[in-house]
């Protein structure tokens, strides 16, 4: 029996020819990261247990994104304390406002995770880095602490789906259309404790983006990771940026998979997930006509170049509705100055949505775009829980980018190809 | 360790932005986020919760985020052990970490209700619903767990192999 590629990047980090589902394994981190809610805790962890030194000081990387720049003092004092002990540790890796991006965006677009690389990360959406052929999970502060010290994480070593892409995607459908159809086909404990592998013809038709944003998602499945094939795209992307030692590793053809999914990216509409559940999807179709009170684009899941592009293209010379606040935020600092030269950010602030700098901000209700009771929003981002966004009587329907976009200037739930 | 408690049951889903909203991480105190705990599915639960009640729940309990202020705010707030019918594998991952100490039974998960009085043995992985009077079996902890527990958490047993 063969190994899945999950299981083949595992197995060359564990120094093992050879390993099985189910199977316990130590394995070498390239990367450990952690953000400005997550590292604090890892630090009083890493302080308690009387560790004095780290595994590596450029393999940890600290991103202070979620509640900055600071939203209160609390805010303020996490990320001074993961300052300091960034400081005090010679972390070389320590994006701080001014440098700093939405971690999943920025790490790709900076270079510091690639191909065949094994990445935890404090933070449950690591598994961007899938998008890359990398194995990259999702853990919490104490497994952080302890990848800081060791540069080593436990693994179960974890059976597989495998997801067969095939064809094109139709105009106004991308990866936020894939991976919610697929959430809403297995469910939001479909994939638990498995990986996600994605393969077929169709994976040349998506762009990187396009593959950072189905990865991205693969926890709202349950999934420990979700990966793609590493091709000529995904060796482009790498190329003049990815700063490791890029490996290429492939599934066996006779690795065993528990599940295999085909789906026809020509077949598939624009996709939204209702409340509260990011598997409750329909198709835009379904849900169009709700109104909404706010859009929001950004994330983790959708913040990058090409999504403030496409935002721009559906806003540019026409208003926000009146009563929709509509809040665009790129994903990194990068992002930020290219869309003022290209000239998005003027789109965007003439279209009466405001562009904001790189936060997570809204996305888990931190600041920057809190829902009053009653509300609902369109949002690009990747969870629509209880609660999320806001009040605990709000709501937030998830959605690509174009349809957020579509239904800032409508006002309510709107498909795209329908805006003249 | 033989915790024995009142249950608080809830259903499928419970996901940590709901265990431990996302407005208190600004904070890493155990007491602030235990506080708050439920909160947003439970208003009473932190007026209603003792020292070593038993959290129950069905499916995909503790998913979405990989805060460890969730199972962090449980545990500091009294729970001595969450029983359910399938947990979200990062919240297993820091529970297990952190010492403490969760199980996947179905069938207890699914037949307990609130208010039961439960007691588990992590030895044998045995549950007894002292209410109903049924008791269950669940799988007891692998031995590389057990030391995670027996340490006090993954660092002090990373420690103690140095």
């Amino acid at each position: 029996m063969g190994m899945t590629m999950t299981q083949k990047i595992l197995a060359a980090h564990a120094g093992l020819d050879f390993v099985e589902a189910g199977q316990l394994i130590n394995a070498n981190l390239d990367i450990v990261l952690g953000n400005d809610i997550t590292t604090p805790v890892a630090i009083n962890e890493f302080e308690k247990c009387g560790a004095n030194s780290v595994f590596s000081k450029e393999k940890i990387i600290l991103v202070m994104d979620h509640f900055t720049p600071n939203k209160d003092i609390k805010s303020a004092q996490q990320c001074k304390r993961s300052r300091d002990f960034a400081n005090q540790y010679g972390i070389s890796h320590f994006y701080d406002v001014g440098t700093v991006g939405i971690e999943h965006a920025l790490l790709p677009e900076q270079g510091l995770v690639g191909p065949g690389d094994c990445i935890i990360g404090a933070d449950s959406h690591t598994c961007t880095y899938g998008a890359l052929g990398a194995f990259s999970t999702g853990v919490g502060s104490t497994d952080m602490a302890a990848g800081m010290i060791t540069g080593k994480a436990w693994f179960k070593v974890p059976t597989a789906i495998k997801v067969i892409l095939k064809n094109k995607p139709n105009p106004y459908v991308g990866g936020k259309d894939v991976i919610l159809h697929l959430i809403g086909k297995i469910g939001v404990d479909g994939a638990l404790y498995q990986s996600i592998e994605y393969t077929g013809d169709g994976v040349a038709a998506l762009s990187m983006d396009d593959r950072f944003t189905i990865a991205n998602m693969a926890i709202e499945a349950g999934a420990k990771n979700g990966i793609f094939p590493v091709d000529e795209k995904t060796l482009e992307y790498c190329k003049d940026r990815y700063q490791g030692d890029l490996q290429v590793f492939e599934a066996d053809a006779d690795a065993e998979y528990t599940r295999v999914i085909e789906i026809d990216l020509a077949a598939l509409k624009p996709t939204v997930a209702l409340p509260h559940l990011p598997e409750n999807t329909k198709t835009v179709q379904e849900a169009k006509g709700l109104k909404i009170d706010q859009s929001v684009i950004g994330s983790c899941t959708n913040g990058r170049i090409s999504d403030m592009r496409l935002a721009a293209q559906i806003l540019k010379g026409k208003r926000v509705a009146e009563g929709v606040r509509c809040i665009v935020i790129p994903a990194t600092q990068d992002i930020y100055l290219q869309c003022l030269k290209e000239g998005l950010a003027q789109i965007f602030v003439e279209a009466g949505a405001v562009f904001s700098v790189p936060t997570c901000g809204p996305c888990m209700g931190g600041h920057m775009g809190i829902l009053a009771e009653g509300e609902r929003a369109v949002s690009t981002t990747n969870r629509n829980f209880v609660g999320r966004m806001g009040h605990t009587d709000s709501e937030i329907i998830l959605s690509s980018v174009a349809v957020a976009a579509a239904s800032a200037l409508t006002g309510v739930i709107t498909d795209p190809n329908d805006l003249d | 360790m033989e915790p024995k408690g009142r249950v608080h049951k809830y259903f499928d889903n419970v996901d940590t932005d709901v265990i431990i909203p996302a407005r208190y991480l600004n904070t890493s105190s155990h007491s602030e986020l235990a506080a708050h705990c439920m909160e947003d599915i439970d208003k009473d639960f932190v007026k209603n919760v003792k020292q070593g009640d038993i959290v129950v729940a069905e499916k995909n309990f503790g998913c979405g985020s990989s805060r460890e202020h969730a199972p962090i705010a449980l545990q500091a707030s009294g729970v001595s052990c969450v029983i359910a019918c399938s947990f979200a594998r990062i919240f297993y991952r820091n529970s297990i970490n952190i010492g403490f100490p969760i199980l996947e039974c179905p069938e207890a998960a699914t037949e307990t209700k609130a208010g039961d009085e439960l007691s588990v043995d992590f030895d044998t992985g045995v549950i007894t619903n002292h209410t109903s009077g049924k008791t269950y079996q669940a799988q007891p902890f692998p031995d590389f767990m057990k030391n995670i527990f027996a340490s006090g958490g993954l660092l002090k047993s990373i420690m103690n192999a140095k």
